[in-house]
């Protein structure tokens, strides 16, 4: 049997494996060059990045939770010009799809964002965050309201003719109810989950351990929830969606594309293995000859009930 | 790099302090003192991240079996503080683990002639003992300031004094070297023309770095910081700069800025 075909398509994008690195933990690309070959994954999503640069929370940031780790960054990030001046030169000479994550404080800040973006050479897509939960604007506020979402969607669209995914949070009590807004407003693809909101206490201390107080779960303890959110949302709309949410290996990646995702997004993972993501690829490639299946795009949406 | 190792030695210096010896591939022995690495204690997702160490040593070994030449090792001395390090300290002979090595920045040996002075606050002696190898290679005068709570808290002071470094230890209890805090030991040996490089808890290190600043000595300090991925990434790490403000906020990355500081590149509260 030749090689399976493991390219796929989200929104135009054309990747050559469905394995995307996820925003926020994968820095601007550079950083894992020495660990993996940028040229064996799907795509690349840059560190959200807002109009101007951001310091981001007080520490401690972090904290392992069992099968887990929160996170409360909050946004950290060198704005968009000097993502624009410093990192986006490096990643146009490496042949891999590069997609921006980008959010606002402001309604107006996402278009603007947005809007310095559309053109440039480099840059095969953005990612709109409207579902971080650890900042106090922006974010969340946009990400729990249909309404609001909405307002997003179609401000960043007028601003942007390039391929435009959004993420979603988990945070809201009907996931299918915000996809559906979204994918109204005009979004090309969805990706799914962002972090659960958690907590975590120190006992000694009588004090929570994030100086945020709470932070964004991540990691192979919310990938039964992501799954079950990618299924609901797949049967309920009709744009691509992103799987996100846990994967640390190939038959985690297939099991959301099973449930519907067109691609995924590697995480945490690629914190405890710098290399996960072209890993997972390789992982998933091996389990398509094992099964003798030709394409990895005929497994989209086949799970069977 | 990221590598599988296998452990050659896990030892238990005193309670609850081990020393573990590591296999490595050559070109670590091209690391720099003060620099770290980051280990996967298991392959389950409890606990799910990787660990930071400082570098406590780096060289060649033979090995025992048949066949083998020179085999390049590192090591890491370690405290049992929670899941991970346990997991660590029940690892044997033959077990394997992953790696990614040498991380960070390291120690500016800086120019050949002062004083070196060492002031480590117990495990904060990891570091320092590859340091005081290189320093001595280099045929300088080394002096190593130790502290801790109490005598199981104050590690390979021999293997230092082996090296030629004269040691001075200072224990809160008085049960090895004199009663107090080290930096008391510290100030009254404290010159212009030496160079300090400190590691231990944060407050030893702010104590140090005020003292040095008086003193006008420089001074280099290495940071422990809870981590995620130790590449720069996730910006789980980071400290205040010096000048950071609510206002304008200036976060330094411990993983990849660090985990050795110039002290006036740090906000000491």
């Amino acid at each position: 049997m030749q090689r399976p075909d493991m390219s796929v398509a989200v929104a135009g994008i054309k990747m050559r494996n469905p394995v995307m690195t996820a925003s926020g933990t994968f820095g601007y690309g550079a950083e894992f060059a020495d660990y993996l070959d940028l040229e064996c994954i799907g795509a690349m999503i840059s560190k959200g990045l807002s109009l101007k640069p951001k310091a981001g929370n007080p520490t401690p940031r972090i904290v392992e939770t069992p099968g887990g780790m929160l996170n409360a960054i909050g946004l950290q990030n060198v704005g968009i010009d000097a993502f624009i001046e410093q990192k986006l030169p490096y990643l146009k000479n490496v042949n891999t799809p590069v997609i921006v994550n980008l959010y606002g404080n402001t309604l107006e800040e996402y278009g603007e964002v947005a809007a310095r973006l559309d053109g440039l050479s480099g840059v095969a897509g953005i990612e709109v965050n409207i579902s971080c939960p650890n900042v106090k604007q922006g974010g969340i506020v946009f990400g729990t309201d249909p309404g609001a979402a909405q307002e997003v969607v179609r401000l960043v669209k007028k601003n942007t003719t390039k391929p435009m995914i959004v993420k979603l949070s988990p945070n809201v009590t009907d996931v299918v109810l915000m996809a559906k807004a979204c994918a109204d407003a005009g979004a090309d693809a969805l990706s799914l989950i962002n972090t659960l909101t958690g907590m975590a206490i120190d006992l000694e201390r009588r004090r929570p351990v994030l100086a945020n107080v709470t932070g964004g779960l991540s990691g192979p303890a919310i990938k039964p929830v992501a799954l079950r959110m990618v299924w609901q949302v797949a049967k309920a709309v009709k744009l691509p969606l992103i799987g996100i949410g846990g994967i640390m290996n190939g038959r985690d990646a297939l099991e959301f594309m099973l449930a519907g995702a067109t691609a995924v997004q590697v995480g945490t993972a690629s914190f405890l293995d710098p290399s996960a993501a072209q890993r997972i690829a390789r992982e998933m490639e091996q389990y398509l000859v094992d099964h003798k299946i030709e394409s990895v795009s005929s497994l989209i949406g086949a799970l069977e009930l | 790099m990221q590598f599988k190792s296998m452990v050659v030695s896990n030892v238990e210096l005193s309670p609850n302090y081990f020393r573990m010896r590591m296999t490595a591939p050559q070109e670590l022995l091209a690391s720099a003192p003060g620099q770290f690495l980051m280990l996967k204690v298991t392959d389950a997702i409890d606990p799910l991240l990787r660990r930071p160490f400082g570098l406590f040593d780096v060289g060649t070994f033979t090995a025992e079996y048949a066949g083998c030449g020179t085999q390049a090792y590192c090591e890491i001395l370690y405290k049992v503080v929670g899941k991970g390090t346990k997991l660590l300290s029940a690892l044997h002979h033959g077990d394997v683990v992953d790696l990614l090595a040498p991380l960070g920045r390291g120690f500016d040996l800086g120019p050949a002639g002062e004083e070196k002075v060492l002031v480590g606050g117990g495990v904060g002696l990891a570091p320092l003992y590859y340091l005081a190898k290189a320093l001595v290679a280099r045929g300088e005068k080394v002096r190593l300031f130790a502290g801790g709570r109490n005598r199981d808290d104050i590690l390979c002071i021999t293997e230092f004094e082996r090296l030629g470094v004269e040691t001075y230890v200072a224990t809160d209890d008085g049960t090895l070297g004199e009663s107090g805090f080290v930096t008391q030991v510290l100030e009254r040996h404290l010159n212009k023309g030496m160079r300090i490089f400190a590691c231990g808890p944060t407050p030893m290190l702010g104590a140090v770095a005020k003292m040095a600043a008086l003193h006008e000595v420089p001074c280099q300090v290495s940071m422990e910081a809870y981590m995620a991925c130790g590449v720069g990434a996730c910006l789980g790490c980071v400290m205040k700069g010096a000048n950071h403000t609510e206002d304008t906020p200036d976060y330094r990355c411990v993983c990849k800025d660090g985990p050795v500081f110039d002290s006036f590149e740090l906000q000491w509260s």
